[in-house]
């Protein structure tokens, strides 16, 4: 393997460390705090990528000059769209299954399925074109030999400011350290005088909204459909789970962990064939630690 | 609890609505003595409906047609659309539905192949007739199914052997990891060997995949002239947006793919597929007279802007082609009908095309173009009608 073939794959790993990471987060702060396991979540992200498609279209109709700055404008709208279709979710569904594991993931399941049709009767079955901003198409070549999408620098670079960002909401705020006392003890936080259930709603909602923004920057990647949410959904979880509940680090480490594996293993074996080592790992992996790799010790 | 007056009510209100449909389905039933009955089974929710939903819209056009045109032998035909919902057992089921209990004498119906190997055992056990419209591959031939898109040696073998004569001897094979591109890759191997090719790499990706940088680091490291693919569905948006990102794209690489034709183009992004080339059966900007009847009529009924593909044209032809059986055996009996079907021709919207004389496929066109900027194909090669071999001896 020559040099650039290195430096680019070495590359392709980090890209689809920060693509892992931005699919889980919204999953693990919910999964985290609440126990809720959103199976709708691929959904949201579809949700994200269709608001940034209407956006893409309303730049191109009103101020088709602008168009260029599209991008920034429509991950902001995908969060906010996200956060409050979360935020209306939890208040009016999702409150009444807490403590019910089994009932939310079938209730979240039936959601998605009625999101997945609803995007098809509003927008059709097949897949919407979303453009590509001009400076995002294309490659970064230090070298003749070696480019680098800019897409997934993109991507890279958005991931690092949602992980401070989330960073300095959860560690740096008083909403930061509520949502962090309830995750730890729910009971001790309410006798103290937290408000668990708004907590527990605006969590709910930023979860959403997370999933929002990376449906809204998968854009630049992949399909906009129906079933886009489908095609993350089973990886989002993977690195949820293999990463261990209840630990932003563990998800961001399990993302950084799972993506190198598969990159290498893509490129040195085929595509189903690094899926199913991947899988596999992951089995006995929990099979030795169930709570996940990098689980808090917390005494039960 | 069971009280005998509540009894008596639901068994009264039981009878009344007896009654009340008997006499709704009596007129109905007589005004059916004027029409037959086809059936359309394709998944109109669900993953599948992605490609599937827009087949449903090609064939009730062309039984609008036909009835418009005074119905098959006198009689108007009358479409039950089913939806199989991307589900198999749910094809099979609705299919006992269509058979059994509607008589429909033919259903169009069918795209994965998953869907028409369940739906199979049902049209034989009920002696039914299914028109299958999605080009497959192959290994397959039952007395109660008329395929009418291209089986995999339609397509691949004319594409391959071009390819090598055109753009260069080595190639990389990638496609979605299921029976269609397996079984395609196989019958392209030796291929391109008898070409004087050779194959640098051969790799297949998880249904619905999504990544794709890793194997265009491969592509770039074996450097192939030629690549090869049978990526399909969803997949195909975010294989060829990466490729571009990568800085691969129509005028510096050759790139043909068996899955890819107008429909997707809008959904891939018409400047990522600029210049990659496609192998289908039937292309959209083909100019013939049926072709342009089609495509304006078509247009006229669902809107300026719906583009057209191969699986769209077979379903529109399949009606027509059970309707051309059905009248040169003057009945709708299925035997009669499959008989009358051996080396059937029509003018098709693809061209001349005719039914073999014995394995229920079609003969048909390769035809090889180019994606133009606005998502369209430019014809660049057709072969002539090639003879469908559904089990090719590799």
């Amino acid at each position: 393997m020559s040099f650039d073939i290195a430096v680019m794959q070495a590359f392709n790993g980090l890209s689809l460390f920060t693509v892992l990471a931005l699919m889980a987060l919204g999953l693990a702060i919910v999964f985290g705090l609440m126990g809720v396991i959103n199976m709708a979540h691929g959904e949201l992200m579809a949700m994200g990528a269709y608001t940034t498609y209407l956006t893409a279209l309303i730049f191109e109709r009103c101020a088709p000059t602008l168009m260029a700055f599209y991008l920034p404008v429509a991950v902001v709208m995908a969060f906010a769209v996200t956060f409050a279709f979360g935020l209306t979710l939890e208040r009016s569904f999702i409150r009444f299954l807490y403590n019910r594991p089994l009932d939310t993931m079938l209730a979240t399941w039936g959601l998605s399925l009625i999101l997945q049709q609803a995007f098809r009767s509003l927008f059709g079955p097949r897949e919407v074109g979303v453009p590509s901003p001009p400076w995002l198409t294309g490659a970064w070549q230090p070298t003749s030999g070696i480019s680098i999408p800019l897409s997934r620098l993109f991507i890279v670079g958005l991931t690092v400011v949602v992980g401070c960002a989330l960073y300095r909401l959860l560690f740096g705020t008083r909403w930061g350290l509520r949502i962090r006392a309830v995750t730890q003890n729910r009971a001790m936080s309410g006798a103290v005088g937290i408000d668990t259930a708004r907590v527990d709603a605006v969590t709910f909602a930023i979860g959403s909204g997370l999933a929002g923004v990376a449906g809204s920057a998968f854009t630049m990647l992949a399909s906009t459909g129906p079933v886009t949410g489908q095609q993350y959904i089973v990886d989002t979880f993977i690195v949820v789970v293999f990463g261990g509940v209840e630990s932003l680090l563990g998800t961001f480490l399990s993302a950084f962990t799972i993506a190198q594996m598969q990159s290498w293993l893509e490129f040195m074996l085929t595509g189903s064939m690094a899926k199913a080592s991947i899988l596999l790992c992951v089995i006995v992996v929990l099979y030795f630690r169930p709570a996940g790799l990098f689980a808090a010790k917390v005494r039960r | 609890m069971l009280t005998r007056r509540g009894f008596l009510k639901g068994t009264t209100a039981a009878a009344v609505a007896t009654a009340s449909t008997g006499a709704f389905i009596w007129p109905r039933g007589g005004w059916a003595q004027g029409a037959v009955k086809v059936g359309i089974l394709h998944s109109l929710t669900g993953t599948i409906a992605i490609a599937e939903a827009s087949v449903v819209d090609a064939e009730k056009l062309a039984i609008e047609e036909i009835n418009a045109s005074g119905g098959v032998m006198g009689k108007k035909i009358e479409t039950i659309v089913e939806d199989g919902a991307s589900d198999w057992p749910t094809f099979a089921e609705k299919a006992r539905k269509l058979l059994d209990r509607d008589k429909v004498v033919a259903i169009m119906g069918c795209y994965t192949s998953a869907s028409r190997k369940a739906t199979l055992p049902v049209v034989e056990r009920s002696k039914g007739l299914l028109y299958y419209p999605t080009y497959y591959e192959g290994l397959e031939q039952s007395p109660n199914i008329m395929y009418t898109a291209q089986e995999a040696t339609q397509s691949v073998i004319a594409a391959v052997n071009w390819l090598a004569q055109n753009k260069g001897k080595s190639f990389y094979l990638i496609g979605s990891d299921y029976i269609w591109p397996r079984t395609t890759n196989k019958i392209a191997k030796p291929t391109i060997e008898k070409a004087g090719g050779k194959v640098l790499g051969e790799d297949y990706i998880p249904l619905g995949n999504v990544e794709f940088a890793s194997v265009i680091n491969k592509i770039k490291a074996q450097k192939p002239e030629v690549i090869l693919s049978t990526v399909v569905g969803g997949s195909n948006v975010a294989f060829y947006k990466q490729l571009q990102a990568a800085g691969i794209n129509g005028k510096n690489q050759a790139l043909l793919a068996l899955a890819v034709s107008e429909e997707e183009a809008s959904g891939i992004g018409t400047e990522n597929l600029e210049g990659f080339l496609s192998c289908m059966g039937y292309f959209q900007s083909l100019k013939s007279g049926p072709n342009d009847k089609f495509v304006k009529a078509f247009k006229a009924k669902y809107g300026a802007n719906r583009v057209v593909g191969d699986t769209l044209e077979c379903g529109y032809i399949s009606v027509y082609l059970w309707k051309m059986a059905a009248e040169k055996a003057k009945s709708f009996e299925v035997p009669a009908v499959v008989t009358a079907s051996s080396e059937l021709e029509i003018d098709a919207p693809e061209g001349k095309v005719k039914f073999h004389k014995a394995n229920h496929h079609l003969w048909k066109h390769a035809r090889i173009g180019a994606f133009r900027k606005d998502g369209q194909i430019d014809m660049i090669y057709e072969s002539p009608l090639i003879e469908p071999n559904p089990f090719p001896k590799i």
